[in-house]
């Protein structure tokens, strides 16, 4: 990467040097997924082609270089080499890549506190772009296609004691657009729950503000039917001394791919996000994050944890944390890890951290993915617990540490019954 | 009253240089009650026989049986022979992340009575017998020996052991890297199983410290997958005096145990 020109520590991001042929310090650098629709060159080459939108000195593979737009004409036709494209199988996104999003979008339905207003508004709402702007092609054409969109409004110094639940119910499988906002007004705090289900095939964009000294808890469930195919940005703003956490907890659809990120627009703020997956068999669940550490004395913690069983279950988890140069005392964490319950389920697993300055309090970063330990097993077993509560328990132990995190008990009941129910699908 | 029957046991494991035989050839039998020591140098293949016993897929039985009452031991899985009565102490307890000592034991215990234990006696239970061997209450919470140390892990072995009440305990060098306080408690806590009756106890140590604690019925002595010598607790005494050297197999150890009765 000759383009570097500014000093930068960066780690994990790919190489333009592959160490082993055919892959990059990231693994893989062609999706075998996406292969056969094109010609193109490893994507050392492709990386550096996807170069537009960055500016003097910032090197393309950087995610301060990413391209940003409202405009969908902006974004190129996919070909499943871009980087952040790679390990999607396009062919099952059901044209939601490529198609107007003209179906009917999953319908809304709010209920929590009376004090939380729930808005219809049209695009031209001032709302609208407050905290998001659309980062890949799918995004963007759910920002050209959506007609209306949910603003939730949590009013200043309000706390919430019981959750806000956003039911996002899906009807139809034509592909379709949504938007919703979600504004955290000054020092309120409150947990909302979105909780996606039914059929769909949809591209959503998801907008939050939290304002200076709010807390704010988005959890989203993806508990889609096995036909869903869903795309998801999920776009945060963090104000002054707020405390946003984040919770991804995918279970459901053939293809579900979150793209959440945090940007902390002043200092003080706080971010934790969390993920939790669990892939059958055939199931793809990505998840692709981005925290950036924009303004001094901000501090995020990451860690996503899956479990993957059946032939071609296929999880990717890639984290992007970006320090800037502004970012001054930032402290940050990131994880992931994956336990490979039975043979033929594929997890992709790539932390990228990068640093531009080095008066932070600490940054790491950290990714693991194994099978079930046998001398666990063992150990539970000789105490006479059969195999299929033994793996159950050492699987349950492993996801609880995500779901204890909701902090909701009502929620977090029903989702560990959610992870039983998936364990008990193929008692592996 | 139980008999835990080993016959001619032969036992292989697989090397990187190929297979391995360990065991040559063990006979013993136990009955409930009894208390046997196992001794040996290192190497010799006592933890191969306990592993071996409790089912550990490692060890391949070439030949032999072991049985229960006459049941096959080497048809069952792990946890069946669990469930049948067995119970081995682990001389390395592994760590389980996300398993809670409290959920592990309730789910142990109800899997190996077949319906789950009274709630209210049974907290009481386990309190009590942590209590017994000094360990401290909040280890309860944490996950199953994640962060012990050594000689916690071990009390951990034989609260197990004391809760789970098995027809034959197995204690797998239970004495090892233990101290002389962690030793008592330990042995006080296998002595109190024993007398609650129903209980016999195959020990396999390395050192004879243990046996002062534990008064053994007799003591077989290993040696290169074999027991070499049988005896009362006396031969425990003997061998705390001699050692292994007089068992040495070859002229290599022959010459060292001679040069160093010279």
């Amino acid at each position: 990467m000759t383009e570097i020109t500014t000093e930068k520590a960066r780690i994990g991001a790919p190489s333009a040097q592959p160490f082993i042929n055919g892959f990059t310090e990231e693994g893989e650098s062609l999706s075998p997924i996406n292969s056969a629709t094109s010609r193109a060159p490893l994507a050392g080459e492709a990386v550096k082609r996807h170069s537009h939108g960055g500016g003097v000195g910032i090197p393309d593979s950087s995610r301060a270089g990413r391209l940003t737009s409202y405009n969908l004409a902006d974004f190129k036709p996919l070909t499943g080499l871009e980087e952040d494209w790679r390990f999607t199988p396009l062919k099952r996104l059901r044209g939601l890549h490529s198609e107007v999003l003209s179906g009917a979008a999953p319908t809304v339905t709010v209920s929590g506190p009376e004090q939380v207003t729930v808005e219809t508004v049209a695009r031209g709402d001032k709302r609208i772009g407050s905290a998001g702007i659309p980062e890949d092609r799918v995004s963007a054409n759910a920002w050209e296609n959506f007609s209306e969109a949910t603003v939730l409004t949590i009013p200043a110094e309000f706390e919430a004691d019981t959750e806000v639940t956003v039911v996002i119910e899906g009807t139809s499988t034509e592909a379709a657009a949504q938007h919703l906002v979600i504004v955290a007004n000054k020092f309120s705090k409150a947990v909302v729950v979105l909780n996606h289900q039914g059929s769909a095939v949809v591209s959503e964009n998801i907008e939050i503000v939290i304002e200076d000294g709010a807390n704010l808890t988005v959890v989203s469930l993806q508990e889609w039917n096995d036909d869903a195919v869903h795309a998801s940005s999920q776009q945060a703003k963090i104000g002054r001394d707020a405390k946003f956490k984040h919770v991804v907890v995918s279970l459901g659809g053939d293809l579900v791919r979150v793209t959440p990120s945090a940007r902390f627009t002043a200092p003080g703020g706080e971010a934790e996000m969390f993920g939790l997956y669990f892939a059958d068999a055939g199931q793809h669940l990505e998840q692709r994050l981005f925290v950036d550490h924009a303004v001094a004395n901000c501090t995020s913690n990451v860690l996503y944890k899956g479990a993957l069983q059946g032939r071609n279950a296929h999880a990717v988890w890639v984290g992007d944390v970006l320090i800037r140069k502004e970012a001054e005392g930032t402290d940050s964490y990131e994880a992931n890890r994956n336990l490979l319950l039975t043979d033929g389920a594929r997890a992709d697993s790539v932390p990228n951290l990068e640093i531009e300055t080095g008066l932070i309090k600490g940054a790491g970063h950290a990714s693991a993915t194994g099978r079930l330990d046998d001398e666990h097993l063992f150990y539970l077993m000789a105490r006479g617990i059969p195999e299929d509560v033994a793996r159950r328990l050492v699987v349950r132990g492993f996801l609880h540490e995500i779901i204890q995190q909701i902090k909701v008990p009502a929620l977090e009941e029903r989702l560990t019954e959610a992870v039983e129910r998936e364990l008990a699908v193929t008692n592996n | 009253m139980s008999t835990l029957e080993i016959k001619d046991l032969h036992v292989s494991i697989d090397t990187e240089q190929g297979t391995k035989e360990i065991l040559k050839g063990v006979s013993l039998t136990i009955k409930t009650g009894q208390t046997h020591a196992i001794m040996g140098p290192n190497g010799s293949g006592k933890s191969t026989l306990a592993s071996t016993i409790a089912g550990h897929p490692r060890y391949k039985v070439t030949s032999g049986t072991i049985t229960l009452d006459g049941e096959d031991v080497l048809a069952m899985s792990v946890d069946a022979r669990a469930r049948a009565g067995l119970f081995l102490a682990m001389q390395y307890p592994v760590e389980v992340p996300g398993v809670s000592m409290t959920n592990f034991l309730r789910t142990a215990k109800t899997a190996i009575d077949g319906e789950a234990p009274k709630l209210r006696t049974w907290t009481k239970d386990v309190k009590a017998a942590m209590a017994q061997l000094r360990i401290d209450a909040d280890f309860a919470e944490r996950n199953v020996n994640e962060g012990f140390s050594g000689g916690e892990k071990k009390r951990v072995e034989i609260l197990q052991l004391e809760l789970f009440k098995p027809k034959f305990a197995i204690l797998d060098e239970t004495d090892s890297g233990l101290d002389v306080d962690a030793l008592k408690v330990v042995s006080e806590g296998v002595n109190r199983a024993h007398e609650a009756g129903n209980m016999g106890t195959l020990l396999i140590t390395h050192y004879t410290r243990i046996l002062r604690y534990i008064k053994p019925d007799f003591v077989h002595v290993f040696v290169d997958g074999q027991v070499v010598e049988e005896g009362g607790p006396e031969l425990a005494d003997r061998l705390e005096e001699e050692g292994y050297d007089r068992y040495a197999t070859g002229a290599g150890a022959a010459t060292i145990a001679a040069a160093a009765q010279a």
